[in-house]
């Protein structure tokens, strides 16, 4: 029986469980970077302020002022100056966006069936402006519903995140990018520690070998790294209200996987560098950045030019997200993720080879 | 080769890009001698050690350990020594006993047996402590003592000791001496290097290394007569000197 896999593992255990440091990034690091930027992240827009200038005025013209009041996003009010004045509440921030409804409203309505109105928008905040954008179209449409006016109409059906929540969407892309860092962190300190310490030299003076020495270091952190997983998943469904409508042991395997794939990669980062300071920089801009910018959970990926888009398949994070939403918002099971799960099983079987034979039995 | 000797090396030689750290070494050890590496820092002592231990590859040249060509054995090598580097490389944040079932772990050494060992080697450095006792609690000399007790764990025929008695003090070097004396007594061999040349006198055959190459190799009771010299000291700094002036 081989002894020497339990032998590494077991010291490890030891030396996670005497270092305050490493359990204080196991568990306090998670729960503020989820605290912190799920707070700073929440990209629901509430209190658009609108002014409404209806030249109509009439029963049809109130009934979509009062659709746009009805909902939690808009202020409805009616601006005192007169629209030649309107850049002026603009340059004030006194209002986000204006609402016209020109003279021949129902008249055109109901001759020819359809009506213009216009939506002025204050675009100084991009974002901001394409949310209240895509929100008055979402009133517009329910108008138009209500008042069976038009024979063909776009409608809009927003599944599994129908109030567009943003939590649903950074929680688990939080999830994705945290486990992925402190995984990566924790791994890249294991070997290039020893390496500082000298240890290393009197582990590599006995017959052990190079995936003996790589699996041991492994295995123990599989389980602090899903300890953080469960510590974030909770806090998204109870402080971020992030429903999970998937199986809970799907999610616990899949996020195992994802877990190895990034352990994996702290592994070889930890045989390249020479410190501890040096691996701890590289597992943190290896994994924070592309998770963020390539990983689907920022941008979308089909919007990437070609060459970025090819990138992204080399981002651990961008299958995890397809496979984590996928179980907590839509209930996902094995075999709607086999695909992006076959990507993290191959990028973990390749991540743990390469660590392997970059760990050198010898020394440099 | 012949399997008598312990070690035996043929122009043994590492180059690390245009410096030539170890330079045509040619030594034999018997089993049971305690076998010196002498010479000033940067003499070549640890680059050879390293590469009889299976941690460097020579460079060109032959070194036959135990046995085993270190080029295509050096597992087998490695059962076969135990190994004490110039750095105290324990764990400090493990206990005494986790050390021991550590290193007796990555032996494949069955627990009850390391543990055997360990008291009767503890026992003979003269180390009476408990196993819970933490290792970064320990003066030096505890530790250097307690790393050659992790190193004899699987009971090897070879025991390598890198510089053991660096940083140690005269008292403690002493009692080390006592320890690496018993040992040879018992039949292990013994490669020692040091930079103290009092500790020469120990040795049952040695080498003095300058820049790569072994200056002399025989008994310090030879080479005393040969260049009638009184003591090791002064024979090192007529022969190694020119390093130091």
């Amino acid at each position: 029986m081989n002894r020497r896999i339990p032998a590494i593992m077991l010291k490890e255990v030891n030396h996670i469980l005497r270092d305050s440091r490493t359990l204080m990034i196991v568990i306090l690091m998670p729960i503020m970077q989820l605290v912190i930027f799920g707070y700073a992240m929440n990209m629901e827009i509430r209190g658009i302020r609108i002014g409404v200038y209806d030249y109509r005025d009439s029963a049809l013209s109130r009934e979509l002022v009062h659709k746009f009041a009805a909902t939690e996003s808009f202020q409805i009010s009616y601006p005192q100056k007169p629209i030649g004045e309107m850049n002026r509440y603009f340059y004030q921030r006194a209002f986000h966006a204006f609402l016209i409804i020109p003279a021949d409203f129902d008249h055109t309505m109901v001759r020819q069936n359809q009506a213009e109105v216009q939506l002025i928008i204050d675009a100084s905040d991009p974002n901001a402006a394409t949310m209240i954008q895509n929100y008055s179209f979402a009133v517009v449409n329910m108008f138009n519903d209500a008042e069976r006016l038009l024979p063909i109409r776009v409608k809009t059906n927003i599944l599994y995140n129908p109030d567009l929540k943003s939590a649903y969407f950074f929680v688990p892309g939080l999830i994705a990018m945290i486990l992925v860092m402190i995984s990566a962190l924790l791994t890249s300190i294991a070997i290039s520690k020893e390496k500082e310490l000298g240890t290393m030299e009197q582990i590599l003076v006995s017959p052990i070998k190079a995936h003996e020495i790589i699996i041991g270091k492994v295995l123990p952190y599989i389980l602090l790294a899903l300890i953080d997983a469960m510590l974030v998943l909770l806090i998204g469904k109870y402080l971020f209200k992030v429903p999970f409508v998937g199986s809970f042991p799907v999610f616990l395997a899949f996020t195992m996987l994802y877990v190895i794939v990034a352990l994996s990669l702290g592994l070889l980062i930890s045989t390249i560098a020479r410190s501890q300071q040096a691996a701890m920089m590289m597992a943190i801009t290896m994994t924070m950045l592309p998770t963020m910018m390539l990983s689907g959970f920022m941008f979308p990926i089909a919007s990437m030019p070609k060459a970025l888009q090819l990138i992204t398949r080399f981002v651990p994070a961008r299958y995890y997200l397809q496979i984590i939403r996928g179980i907590m918002l839509k209930g996902n099971g094995f075999a709607q993720l086999m695909q992006p799960g076959l990507a993290l099983i191959l990028m973990a079987a390749v991540l743990l080879i390469l660590a392997i034979k970059r760990f050198s039995l010898r020394l440099k | 080769m012949n399997a008598e000797y312990m070690i035996r090396t043929e122009d043994l030689t590492k180059v690390f890009g245009n410096f030539t750290a170890v330079d045509k070494m040619n030594i034999e050890i018997m089993p049971g001698q305690i076998f010196g590496f002498l010479g000033a820092n940067g003499a070549g002592k640890t680059t050879a050690i390293r590469m009889l231990c299976g941690l460097l590859k020579p460079s060109s040249g032959k070194a036959m350990v135990a046995g085993y060509d270190v080029r295509v054995d050096s597992e087998a090598i490695k059962r076969k020594i135990g190994y004490m580097s110039q750095r105290f490389s324990l764990y400090d944040d493990l206990s005494i006993g986790e050390n021991i079932r550590f290193y007796s772990g990555i032996y494949q050494v069955p627990y009850k047996v390391a543990m055997e060992r360990a008291k009767d080697s503890l026992k003979m450095v003269g180390l009476d402590l408990s196993m819970k006792v933490m290792t970064g609690s320990l003066p030096l000399g505890f530790k250097q003592r307690l790393a050659l007790v992790c190193a004899l764990l699987h009971d090897p025929p070879l025991l390598i000791l890198d510089e053991p008695t660096s940083g140690v003090d005269p008292m403690a070097r002493r009692a080390f001496w006592n320890v690496i004396n018993s040992l040879a007594e018992q039949g292990k061999t013994i490669i020692v290097s040091t930079h103290f040349m009092d500790e020469a006198e120990y040795c049952h055959r040695l080498i003095i290394m300058r820049s790569g190459s072994v200056l002399v190799d025989d008994s310090p009771r030879a080479l005393k007569e040969k260049y009638g010299s009184r003591n090791m000291q002064e024979l090192f700094l007529l022969l190694a000197g020119a390093v130091n002036e």
